[in-house]
C-alpha cells in the first residue's frame, strides 16, 4: 500500500469516524429548534422506487464499508440496536426497545426487541449483538467502526445478561451517550461466524455475494447485483418495524440503485421521472431543476446548511527546513495570527455563497454550521469582509505594499502562494478561484493548483508539501465528539500542525482539555458550555480560515411519500421503510 | 470573386484575426481576471441606436440593469441608465508586451455602466474579454506546439530519408513508437510530476511542448518520403557526380522542395495543435484560473446547467470553428499553389 494510499483511507476513515459519532445528552434530551416532526403518514404498499448512486458500492459487508456509497445501500439492508432520527436528530430505540445508562454514566443496559427474525427467517437474539461488537472491535478485521468504539483507549465490553438484554460497559463515562449506536448494523452470528473462525470475514458479503448469503434486519435484501449498472434490493418480509395501523414494512417492494456516475446525468434521469430520489445535487442543477419544474411533479428540498464546512487551510505544520524550505520560508505569515485575520477580512463569503452556490449556502466565520442549532455558539463574531480593515491589520503587523501594489513582510519579501484545491470538485476550485481574487486585493499574490484528490490528501496528511489548502470536512453528527481528531493536538486530523508533540501554543493546549472533558462529561449544558469555549477559541485564533456551509439539497417526485430529509447523512434514505409511493403526486411540504 | 481578390480577402481576413488574439489588451473592453460580482451569467450587453425618446443616436449606447432586479438574481434592462459607447478611451491596464502597459481600448462605456459584448461567465468576468485573451494562449499553443513539430520532424525526416539504409530503419521505427503513443494519457503522467510552483503560463507552454514533441512523427515520415524520392531526382544526381557534398545537396536541392511541404503541414498542424490544447484545457490539464484559453471557456460547458440556460458561453466554440476554416482555406491554398498532396 502506497504511502499515499494509506493516507488517504486514514481519512476516509476518519471523515467516516466523523459521520457516525453525533451529539447530544442522555435521559433528557435537549429541545431542538428542530423538533417539530409529523408522524408519518399512512403508506399504501407496492411499488418501486429508484436512487442514483454516483458509484458502484465496494462492499455490503458493513464490518469492512468506508464509502459513502457502500454505507448508503448497506443502511436500508442493516438495523442498529438504537438510531439517531435524522429529522428530528434525536435518539429513538431500534432493535432495542428501551435502554437503561447506570447513574455513573458507564453501564448501558439494552432490551432487545423479541420476535425479529432476520430476513432469512432466522430469530435476533443477544449472542448475535454480543458476536456483531466482537467483529467491530477485532483488531485483526481493523473496521472502521472500531476507533468509535473505544474510549479513552479502553475497547467497550459487551456482555450477555439473556436472550434479550445485553449490557455495554464503558470505561469513562461517554458525552454523545446512546448515539454510538447509531448505524453500527447488527450481524447474523449464523451466517458469518464460520467465516469469522476461519479468518474469510473480510472475503464475504462481497458485492458480488449471492443474496441468500446476506441477510439483514433492516427494510430490504438483496435481489440482484450488476457491476457498473444497479443494485436491485427487495422488500424483507421478515421486517421488524410496522407502522401505526399495524401494517409491516416497508411498503416499497423494491428499492433500486442505478449507477450514474455524472451529476449531469443525475438530474436529467431525474427530470425525466426515471428516478425518484435525487441525493447531493449541486446548487447549480437544484436551482436549474426548480426553474423547469413548472408542473410541480417534483418536490425540490433545500433543508438548509449541512454539517460540511468549506475552510481555507495555511499551513503551520513543523517542516523539515531543509527540504521544504520555500515552504517553511512562507510560515512565519501562516502563524501570524494577525496575517490570517486579514486573510479572513479578506474573502467575500457572501460573493461565494452567491456565485458558486446559488445562494444554498451559509457563510460561516467558526467551525460549526448553522444547521447545527444544538451545538452553535451564538458568541461567534461575524465580521464583515473588509479589505481596508484587513490592510490595516497588515500595515500594523509590518507588513508593507511596493509600488505595484504588491503585499511585503516585514523583511521586504514579497508575499505570495499556492493554494491547492481538489480538482474533481467545480465547487470548490470556484470558491478557490473567487478567493485568489479577493486576496489579490490584498496585494497577495495565490497560485491556484487543481489536484487530483489523493495527492491533495497525500500533500495535506502526509508530505505537508503545500502552502494552502482548500478544503472541506463534514461531521456525521452534530455532536462534538468526532471532532476530537481535529482539535486535540495530538489528533491525526490536526490539519494545521499534524503530529504536534505537545500542544504548540496555549489555545491548542485549552482546546485538549476541553475537547477531552466534553468527551467524558454527560450533561448538555455543561458540554455545551465546554464546546462555546472551544468555537470561540478557534474563530479567535482562525487555525482554519472558515468560509461556508452548503445546503442540503434533494429533490424527489412528489409521488413519493414520507419523504423527510434531514442534514445527516444518508439525507434521503433514512426512513426509506416508511417512504412509499401513491398514485398521482401530491403537494409538496 | 476572383482567385485573387478571394485570396486577398482570406489573407486580411487571417491577418485581422491574428492581430486582434495577439493584442487582446487593446480590443477587449477589460481584463481577463475582473470578477463582477454582481451581475454572474449576465447575458450579452446590447448595443442601442435609438433614445427612449425615438431620437437616433450615431453613437451607440447601453443601458444599465436594473438594481432591484439585479439582487434577485435576474436582469432587467433600466431605461433610465444610459451609457454611450467611448472609441479609443482608457479602461483598466494591460500588458503590450511584458514591461508595456497601457490602458487605452478600443471600446468602453463609463463607470457605473457595463458593456459585455458576450455576456459574462460565472464569476461576472467579461466573456469577449476572456475569449480574445483565451484566443491568444489557444493560437499561440498551435503555433508553439507546430513548430517544435515540423522544426524536429523535418530534421529527423531529412537525415532518415537522405542516409537512408540503418539509419533510416531505425529513425522510422522509433516514428512508429512515437505515433503509437497514447498521448493524452503521457500528458496526465507529465501534469502529475510536475511541481506544485510551477507558474501556471510555463505548465501549460511545457505540455504544448509535449505535444510537439509527440506530434513530430507525421511530419518526420512525409518528409523522408519527399526525401527519398527527391533524392533520385536526375539533378541531384547530377550534382552528385559533380562532387556536391551532402550538405550542399540538402540545402540546395531538396530543402526547397520540403519547405512547401512544411508550409502545407503547416497550416494543417497548426489548427490540431490549437485543438490540442482546447481538448487539454477542456479536460483540465491546460492553463490555470484565472488565465483563459478557448478550452477553458469551453470546458464551462460540461456543466448542464451553463449548457442549456447559457447561449452566450458558445461564442469561443464559434470562434474555434471559423478560425478552423480559416487555416483550412489556408492550407488548401497553399497546396494548390505548390501542389503538394498533404496525406
Amino acid at each position: 500500500m502506497s504511502a499515499s494510499h494509506k493516507a488517504l483511507c486514514r481519512y476516509r476513515r476518519l471523515t467516516f469516524v466523523a459521520a457516525l459519532l453525533f451529539i447530544t445528552s442522555f435521559a433528557v434530551a435537549p429541545s431542538s429548534a428542530q423538533d417539530k416532526q409529523s408522524s408519518p403518514e399512512i403508506g399504501h404498499p407496492g411499488g418501486r422506487i429508484t436512487v442514483t448512486l454516483r458509484t458502484d458500492p465496494k462492499t455490503l459487508n458493513p464490518i469492512l464499508a468506508v464509502d459513502t456509497t457502500s454505507r448508503e445501500v448497506i443502511g436500508t439492508m442493516q438495523a442498529d440496536l438504537i438510531h439517531i432520527n435524522r429529522q428530528t436528530q434525536r435518539t429513538e430505540p431500534a432493535l432495542a426497545s428501551s435502554w437503561k445508562v447506570s447513574s455513573d454514566g458507564r453501564k448501558y443496559t439494552l432490551q432487545l426487541r423479541r420476535d425479529v427474525k432476520f430476513s432469512d427467517g432466522v430469530p435476533f437474539t443477544a449472542d448475535d449483538v454480543v458476536f456483531t461488537f466482537q467483529l467491530y472491535l477485532d483488531e485483526a478485521l481493523s473496521s472502521p467502526q472500531r476507533d468509535l468504539l473505544i474510549i479513552d483507549d479502553k475497547p467497550i465490553a459487551v456482555r450477555k445478561i439473556d436472550n434479550y438484554t445485553v449490557e455495554f460497559d464503558l470505561t469513562k463515562p461517554y458525552g454523545p451517550g446512546e448515539r454510538i449506536f447509531d448505524s453500527l448494523a447488527i450481524l447474523p452470528r449464523h451466517l458469518l461466524e464460520a467465516a469469522y473462525r476461519d479468518h474469510k470475514l473480510g472475503e464475504v458479503w462481497g458485492v458480488n455475494a449471492k443474496p441468500e448469503e446476506i441477510a439483514g434486519l433492516g427494510p430490504f435484501r438483496l435481489k440482484s447485483y450488476i457491476a457498473g449498472q444497479q443494485l436491485l434490493l427487495e422488500r424483507n418480509p421478515n421486517y421488524w418495524r410496522k407502522d401505526s395501523s399495524g401494517t409491516t414494512l416497508p411498503y416499497l417492494n423494491e428499492l433500486l440503485f442505478t449507477v450514474v456516475a455524472n451529476e449531469d446525468a443525475q438530474v436529467i434521469k431525474f427530470k425525466s421521472g426515471e428516478t425518484q430520489i435525487l441525493e447531493r445535487v449541486g446548487a447549480d442543477n437544484f436551482n436549474l431543476l426548480q426553474k423547469e419544474n413548472l408542473s410541480k411533479s417534483q418536490c425540490l428540498y433545500d433543508v438548509g446548511p449541512g454539517l460540511e464546512f468549506v475552510f481555507l487551510l495555511l499551513n503551520m505544520n513543523s517542516l523539515d527546513a531543509t527540504k521544504h524550505a520555500d515552504i517553511a520560508a512562507k510560515q512565519p505569515w501562516f502563524r501570524d495570527l494577525k496575517f490570517r485575520e486579514a486573510v479572513s477580512l479578506a474573502m467575500d463569503r457572501k460573493g461565494m455563497v452567491r456565485l458558486v452556490y446559488g445562494g444554498r449556502a451559509t457563510p460561516i466565520w467558526g467551525n460549526v454550521s448553522p444547521g447545527n442549532k444544538l451545538w452553535l455558539s451564538a458568541n461567534i463574531q461575524h465580521p464583515d469582509r473588509s479589505i481596508d480593515q484587513a490592510k490595516a491589520l497588515l500595515k500594523s503587523d509590518g507588513f508593507s505594499w511596493d509600488a505595484n501594489g504588491m503585499l511585503l513582510d516585514q523583511q521586504k519579501h514579497p508575499v505570495t502562494f499556492t493554494v491547492i484545491v481538489s480538482s474533481s470538485n467545480a465547487q470548490r476550485t470556484k470558491i478557490a478561484t473567487i478567493s485568489q481574487d479577493d486576496l489579490k486585493q490584498l496585494g497577495i499574490d495565490v497560485k491556484v493548483v487543481p489536484l487530483e484528490f489523493r495527492a491533495l490528501v497525500d500533500r495535506v496528511m502526509n508530505t505537508h508539501d503545500y502552502d494552502a489548502v482548500l478544503m472541506n470536512l463534514v461531521n456525521g453528527d452534530v455532536d462534538p465528539t468526532p471532532e476530537m481528531g481535529l482539535w486535540r493536538s495530538a489528533g491525526e486530523m490536526h490539519l494545521w500542525n499534524i503530529g504536534e508533540k505537545s500542544p504548540a501554543t496555549p489555545w491548542e493546549a485549552e482546546l485538549d482539555k476541553l475537547m477531552e472533558s466534553q468527551m467524558t462529561t454527560t450533561n448538555y449544558t455543561t458540554r455545551k458550555q465546554l464546546y462555546d469555549r472551544v468555537q470561540e477559541i478557534v474563530a479567535e485564533n482562525l487555525p482554519l480560515v472558515f468560509l461556508l456551509s452548503p445546503d442540503i439539497l434533494v429533490g424527489v417526485q412528489s409521488t413519493v411519500g414520507n419523504f423527510r430529509p434531514g442534514i445527516l447523512d444518508p439525507y434521503a434514505l433514512w426512513n426509506v421503510d416508511e417512504q412509499f409511493l401513491r398514485p398521482t403526486g401530491a403537494a409538496c411540504r | 470573386m476572383s482567385a485573387r481578390a478571394k485570396r486577398n480577402a482570406l489573407l486580411s481576413l487571417f491577418i485581422a484575426l491574428h492581430l486582434v488574439v495577439i493584442f487582446p489588451g487593446f480590443f477587449s473592453t477589460q481584463g481577463y481576471g475582473e470578477q463582477d460580482r454582481d451581475v454572474p451569467f449576465s447575458p450579452p450587453t446590447r448595443l442601442h441606436f435609438v433614445r427612449p425618446d425615438g431620437h437616433f443616436s450615431f453613437r451607440p449606447f447601453v443601458y444599465g440593469w436594473n438594481q432591484a432586479a439585479l439582487d434577485t438574481g435576474t436582469y432587467e434592462v433600466d431605461r433610465s441608465q444610459i451609457y454611450p459607447i467611448h472609441f479609443l478611451t482608457a479602461g483598466s491596464p494591460y500588458a503590450i508586451v511584458k514591461g508595456i502597459t497601457a490602458r487605452t481600448h478600443l471600446l468602453g462605456v463609463e463607470k457605473p455602466g457595463r458593456l459585455f459584448l458576450f455576456g459574462t461567465d460565472d464569476f461576472g468576468r467579461d466573456e469577449f474579454s476572456r475569449m480574445l485573451y483565451g484566443g491568444r494562449i489557444s493560437i499561440l499553443a498551435g503555433w508553439i506546439g507546430a513548430a517544435i513539430a515540423l522544426f524536429t520532424g523535418a530534421l529527423v525526416g531529412l537525415i532518415a530519408g537522405y542516409s537512408g539504409r540503418r539509419v533510416d530503419s531505425v529513425t522510422m521505427r522509433l516514428v512508429e513508437l512515437f505515433m503509437a503513443l497514447p498521448w493524452l494519457y503521457l500528458l496526465f503522467a507529465v501534469r502529475a510530476i510536475l511541481p506544485l510552483r510551477i507558474e501556471t503560463t510555463d505548465t501549460f507552454i511545457l505540455l504544448i511542448a509535449v505535444v510537439g514533441i509527440i506530434g513530430w512523427a507525421r511530419p518526420a515520415r512525409l518528409v523522408r518520403s519527399m526525401v527519398l524520392s527527391a533524392k533520385e531526382r536526375n539533378f541531384v544526381l547530377a550534382a552528385r557526380a559533380m562532387g556536391a557534398s551532402n550538405f550542399h545537396i540538402l540545402r540546395k536541392h531538396i530543402l526547397p522542395q520540403v519547405l512547401a511541404l512544411l508550409l502545407t503541414m503547416a497550416a494543417y498542424l497548426i489548427p490540431q495543435f490549437i485543438l490540442a490544447e482546447v481538448t487539454l484545457s477542456f479536460l483540465g490539464l491546460g492553463i490555470g484560473e484565472p488565465v483563459p484559453s478557448w478550452g477553458t471557456l469551453l470546458a464551462e460547458l460540461q456543466k448542464y446547467n451553463v449548457l442549456v440556460n447559457y447561449w452566450w458561453m458558445y461564442a469561443p466554440a464559434i470562434a474555434l470553428v471559423a478560425l478552423f476554416l480559416i487555416y483550412h482555406w489556408a492550407s488548401s491554398m497553399i497546396q494548390q499553389k505548390v501542389g503538394v498532396p498533404l496525406t
